[in-house]
């Protein structure tokens, strides 16, 4: 029951961000009526409802003034004009719930319907992302847009549809009511009224500043508590509770003090105005109690009026509020419309060819890239791999290897130059038949929430059972699978939690077995597996390989070597290509990255 | 729940006297009504304009006293609700950090930290409101009833029928929703999860071209969401239109009532206005106390959440520093402090005996019946496959996990005797994942030693080839390490959390992984640097290459949790299959007949 972000609307300070604000905040109000003019029909409902019940409601206190104007005292009571009028009062009781409640139902509809689009929207740009921005932007961010934000403004739409709308008419019905019955006392409450709002605005002013240091000590705090609780072992190891302890200590006495200090001036705002609207009530009885001695108005009036007291104000002290949750659903709009206006990825081609009959030519022409403009990573890069070839793609951690894959399977495009699969310049083809021809298993293991099977028949959704045995068999998933709960039927929980980073890439093999696409990309595919069962999947890789052109990015310079093609990465960029043997007579960087792990070897020999 | 209010006892003054002084706010207001029906009655039936306005004047004598003491109450509840959850905040945190790791495992941090942050905010707010309005509410809604009955006795049966029957529309409905909010809450659940999933997994979905698929399923769940939220909505939508007819049904039975009673000369005209006004009030507190419940079932999950934390035990228990050894009798204990200060280099640094360990809810022992014996000084290198128990062995000398079966030593003296303090002292731990805090490096350093002077923390970064780390620095030692490191790199973030279990000379020093992100040239110099370190330090090195360990004077080689192989890099090549099929599986055939 809690959301995983809050919501705060930015302050900015100075005149022009103000304006600016503003401004942005109206082109998001555009956006917002924009995906509601869908829903138009239950906008007309939910104005006309809202006027209609607001009118009725007004009306009811004058029926109820009406009606007590005629008990005057013992022997002085009309029962049948009274009866009339209970009956009337009656069938507006009953109008005014109708009105109600189709008012409310349409307000449903409309905030529930329009957040599912906004969603559905966001999604489907999620979808079309460029993966810079996903590799750019914390998943945790996104996905509190997606969820958090649009959980906010709902709640804001929603409640700004009840409540703000209701209330502004609710305001203008009782002015007109009250003048209709008597200028005077009306004067009175339109005067004194205003007092409430100064006064609630005062203390928002004030203890604004109370919840910035509230929430900034908060944060300092959940930094503190993320940190150590996070990595509560190595705090064990190094005995550092005390003083973790200590200055957990620190900060949370701050927020204790920041807190009282923000809880109690907020919590004036509710008995101030609540004072603010008794002085009303006192004022509306008093005008009110003269003037009827005076004989201008009845008693009957007067009840009435103390009523529309009551409800003049209420409204004034609920918009302020809404006010704040409309603003506060504004902000988190603009941050969801923020994302759903993110530049796509570049569309494909209208004549994208679909990708047929691949064999495995794959050519890199002058190919340039970089992630920043700044820092410039792989320039005129050439390679052309012929069908069957093998290319190993190698180099210290972090050089970059994983922009090749990158580049080839168009995850990002190349900033000059150009990649050709078959001749066709990947640009000029449909992604999905790019992608679909290359398998791909990832260091990173990733699986889909579902059962295994579902898992190992994503790439080839009309597999038998034979056939997706089969696969598992050749990746050696088959029998832990089997010793698995449900077997291929066992529910993999999100990232899958339940299986082991080994058993995760092993079912990331199969998945490929199964579908066996004409080129193959392996970033690490087996960096999770013990060597013993390494050897083993690595037959099935070798059978899988064959006559089949694949990209190797691997750790264990024994797999590379038997590679046609050897690319030496390093600092983002390719600094040596060619066979083992060509690279190992060059004696360069290559030849170092090899021979520095048998140092401990030489090392021994010359001990011994 | 109920053990958690033990942290509002420092606040018993604030929490009865918030209360109280709400109520005698809401004693005044319950009075404006019944001052308005005199002013009708005398005032303007009499045309008396001195009574009307001493009485208008009484009314705003009852606002400024009203006013005075709903501050007070909320000050003290304020005060109240804050001291509470700053005393919880601390103790949780405290109880947290008393966990071991079984318990971490179990649970998850994730969690734990929404308790510590979220929950905690959750059940303050809720303890504040408590303290203001539980009271205040339901004492309006009887109060007007009675001020009812003190007018007439008839018109107040009216009240006795209303408020039972409003009560149940208004609280029926809240349970009714209640546990359909839940569900909503779970179907937003899958909606974030679908979500979560397309961004972690956006190359796989992309690489097999199932993005209109993905979509597909995220409008199902979407739509379900809005369904059901429709739903909710529909019978919520229901409470206003509801309360609204019942009410007013009410006050037209008063007027009717009133009419009577005022034909009949029982009361007056006044008193009628008065008797309608007392069941608006009801109305207003009623809609309040609805919310006031929804916001209390809110912080009753928030709080039992935290208690189920709160009643986790550690599953370690330990000596505390004073008594190092309960079982014996402080006389003995002496003696063994000083046997173990005259033959320490004969005494085992570290053995394990017949130890077997089986994770709490695992199906599997994760290690088996396993003998080693290690002298001072010597390195141990523990090699084996995924999830062959390498871990969990060298986690059990600092006593991170108990033993099932067996013990295991530390010089001579079974873990499970140490104090805390006095065992974790002795061992310096680098984990295979690399973790440093927000703080200088020096900071960071000073974690394995408080009082580390700035010779023996270059010596430390020294052997832990990070010495080129802290000379590229502008700032040097006072480099400000961002939170989890992220301005580091990899490798960097090892090393220097290699430097910071070498800062205070342990006896016994763990590698456990933690030379994964280094190129082999780094990890070779290392290890030199390890080796050629002063004084008998124990050396333990978990590793997946053979390299890295092939100059422990003992290698154990693990194969499902058991103890396949122990013995010298030779050794085990010529005895010990696993061993050499995971040697010759990183150098490859070529290499071993060159070495032939």
């Amino acid at each position: 029951m809690q959301k995983a972000a809050v919501c705060v609307p930015q302050r900015k300070k100075g005149e022009s961000t103000e304006m600016n604000k503003k401004a942005k905040q109206k082109e998001t109000l555009g956006k917002v009526l924009k995906r509601i003019k869908k829903y138009w029909i239950y906008v007309v409902f939910s104005v006309l409802m809202a006027a209609v019940s607001v009118a009725l409601t007004l009306y009811l206190p004058i029926l109820t003034g009406n009606a007590i104007d005629y008990i005057l005292e013992p022997g002085k009571v009309n029962f049948t004009v009274i009866l009339s009028i209970l009956k009337k009062m009656a069938v507006v009781i009953a109008l005014t719930a109708a009105a109600q409640w189709i008012m409310n139902i349409s307000n449903n509809k409309i905030a529930y319907q329009v957040i599912r689009d906004v969603r559905r929207e966001a999604f489907e740009k999620i979808e079309i992302l460029p993966l810079k921005y996903i590799d750019q932007h914390s998943y945790g961010e996104i996905v509190s847009r997606v969820i958090a934000d649009v959980d906010q403004f709902s709640d804001g739409l929603l409640m700004g549809f009840t409540q703000l709308f209701t209330g502004v008419i609710t305001i203008i019905g009782t002015l007109g009511f009250m003048l209709s019955v008597n200028v005077g006392i009306t004067l009175v409450v339109v005067v004194i009224t205003p007092v409430s709002l100064f006064v609630a605005s005062f203390i928002a002013k004030k203890t604004y500043k109370m919840f910035r240091l509230q929430s900034e000590t908060r944060g300092e705090q959940t930094a503190l508590i993320d940190e150590m609780i996070g990595n509560q072992k190595v705090v064990q190891a190094f005995g550092h509770e005390k003083e973790a302890l200590e200055r957990f200590d620190e900060i949370n006495e701050k927020l204790g003090k920041y807190s009282l200090r923000a809880i109690f001036f907020s919590s004036i705002t509710n008995p101030a105005t609540r004072f603010v609207n008794s002085l009303v009530y006192t004022g509306v009885g008093l005008t009110g109690a003269l003037s009827a001695i005076g004989g201008r108005i009845s008693v009957g009036q007067l009840s009435c009026f103390l009523s529309y007291a009551n409800q003049y104000t209420k409204p004034f002290n609920e918009i302020s509020g809404v006010v704040t949750e409309l603003q506060n659903a504004l902000a988190c709009a603009a941050r969801i419309f923020e994302l759903i206006e993110e530049t796509p990825q570049v569309p494909e081609k209208e004549d994208a060819k679909v990708l047929q009959n691949v064999e495995g030519n794959v050519k890199l022409e002058h190919v340039k890239f970089s992630y920043t403009p700044k820092q410039r990573l792989i320039e005129d890069f050439n390679l052309s791999v012929k069908p069957g070839q093998r290319v190993a793609i190698v180099g210290p951690t972090g050089c970059g290897k994983t922009t090749m894959i990158n580049l080839l399977m168009r995850f990002y495009d190349v900033t000059g130059g150009k990649i050709l699969v078959e001749d066709s310049d990947i640009r000029d083809v449909t992604r999905k038949s790019l992608r679909t021809s290359y398998g791909m298993v990832l260091q990173d293991t990733w699986l889909k929430s579902g059962t295994i099977r579902e898992n190992i028949m994503m790439g080839k959704p009309d597999a038998t059972e034979e056939e997706v045995i089969q696969a598992a068999k050749l990746a050696h998933a088959h029998s832990f699978i089997k010793r698995l709960p449900q077997g291929y039927d066992t529910v993999i929980t999100e990232d899958g939690g339940n299986l082991s980073q080994g058993q995760k890439q092993i079912l990331c093999i199969a998945r490929v077995m199964l579908c066996l696409p004409p080129m193959l990309i392996l970033d690490e595919a087996t960096s999770s597996i013990d060597t013993r069962t390494e050897i083993k999947i690595q037959d099935a890789f070798a059978r899988m390989m064959k006559g089949r052109t694949s990209f190797i990015v691997a750790h264990r310079l024994s797999t590379i070597r038997e590679a046609d093609v050897i690319l030496v990465m390093k600092d983002g960029a390719v600094i040596e290509q060619g066979s083992h043997k060509t690279l190992m007579k060059k004696q360069g960087f290559y030849a170092t990255l090899y021979n520095s792990q048998f140092e401990g070897r030489q090392q021994s020999s010359v001990n011994s | 729940m109920k053990s958690l209010l033990v942290y509002l006892k420092d606040y018993k003054k604030e929490s009865v006297l918030g209360p109280l002084f709400k109520l005698l706010e809401a004693s005044f207001e319950l009075l404006v009504p019944l001052v308005m029906a005199s002013i009708i009655d005398k005032g303007i039936a009499n045309g008396d304009r001195g009574y009307v306005v001493s009485m208008c004047l009484v009314m705003i004598a009852l606002g400024v006293i009203g006013l005075a003491c709903s501050l007070t109450a909320q000050f003290f509840a304020a005060k109240a609700a804050v001291g509470f959850s700053t005393k919880l905040r601390h103790a949780l945190f405290q109880h947290i950090q008393s966990l071991s790791f079984t318990e971490m495992d179990t649970v998850g941090t994730s969690t734990l930290i929404t308790r510590m942050t979220s929950d905690i905010n959750q059940v303050q707010s809720g303890v504040n409101l408590v303290l203001r309005l539980f009271l205040r509410s339901p004492f309006i809604v009887f109060g007007a009833m009675v001020m009812a009955f003190t007018i007439d006795v008839k018109a107040a049966l009216i009240f006795v029928i209303t408020i039972p029957l409003l009560s149940i529309v208004v609280f029926g409905i809240m349970l009714w929703t209640i546990p359909l909010y839940r569900k909503v809450q779970a179907s937003l659940d899958r909606v974030l999860g679908i979500t979560r999933e397309n961004l972690t997994g956006a190359r796989v979905i992309r690489a097999f071209g199932k993005e209109k698929e993905e979509t597909e399923r995220f409008c199902q769940s979407n739509q379900n969401l809005t369904t059901i939220q429709m739903y909710v909505g529909k019978i919520s939508g229901v409470m206003n239109p509801v309360t609204y007819v019942i009410i007013n049904a009410a006050i037209v039975a008063l007027i009717w009532t009133g009419a009577l009673q005022v034909d009949a000369g029982n009361i007056t005209q006044g008193e009628v206005i008065a008797l309608v006004n007392y069941m608006s009030q009801i109305l207003v507190e009623l809609v309040k106390l609805a919310n006031l419940i929804i916001t209390v079932t809110k912080a009753v999950a928030c709080a039992n959440r935290i208690e189920s934390v709160m009643k986790m035990k550690s599953s370690l228990e330990f000596n505390s520093k004073e008594t190092p050894c309960r079982e014996e009798n402080g006389h003995k204990a002496e003696e063994m402090i000083i046997d173990k200060n005259d033959d320490r280099s004969e005494k085992m640094a570290v053995e394990f005996r017949n130890v077997s360990l089986r994770y709490q809810n695992a199906g599997d022992d994760s290690l088996r019946n396993l003998n080693l014996k290690v002298k001072r000084g010597q390195t141990i290198g523990v090699i084996g496959g995924t999830g062959s128990g390498k871990t969990s062995l060298v986690h059990l000398i600092p006593r991170f996990y108990d033993v099932t079966e067996g013990a295991v030593l530390v010089d001579g003296r079974d873990v499970r005797s140490y104090s805390l303090e006095e065992l974790r002292e002795k061992v310096g731990m680098v984990m295979q994942k690399a973790v440093l805090f927000r703080g200088t490096i020096r900071d960071n350093l000073a974690w394995g030693k408080k009082d580390a002077t700035e010779q023996e923390m270059y010596r430390a970064l020294e052997i832990a080839q990070a010495l080129e780390i802290v000379r590229g620095k502008k700032d040097g030692l006072d480099f400000m390490v961002e939170q989890g490191g992220k301005n580091l790199s990899g490798g960097q973030k090892q090393r220097l959390t290699i430097a910071r279990a070498l800062v205070k000379s342990p006896e016994i020093l763990i590698l456990d992984d933690s030379a994964s992100a280094l190129d082999f040239a780094t990890d070779a110099k290392l290890r030199h640097a390890i080796r050629d370190m002063e004084g008998d330090t124990t050396v333990f090195i978990v590793s997946q290459r053979t390299s890295s360990l092939q100059h422990a004077d003992q290698i154990v080689v693990l194969d499902d949790g058991e103890a396949v192989g122990i013995g010298t890099h030779e050794q085990l090549l010529k005895t010990c299959p696993v061993y050499q099929e995971i040697y010759y599986s990183q150098f490859g055939d070529e290499e071993k007949r060159q070495l032939g």
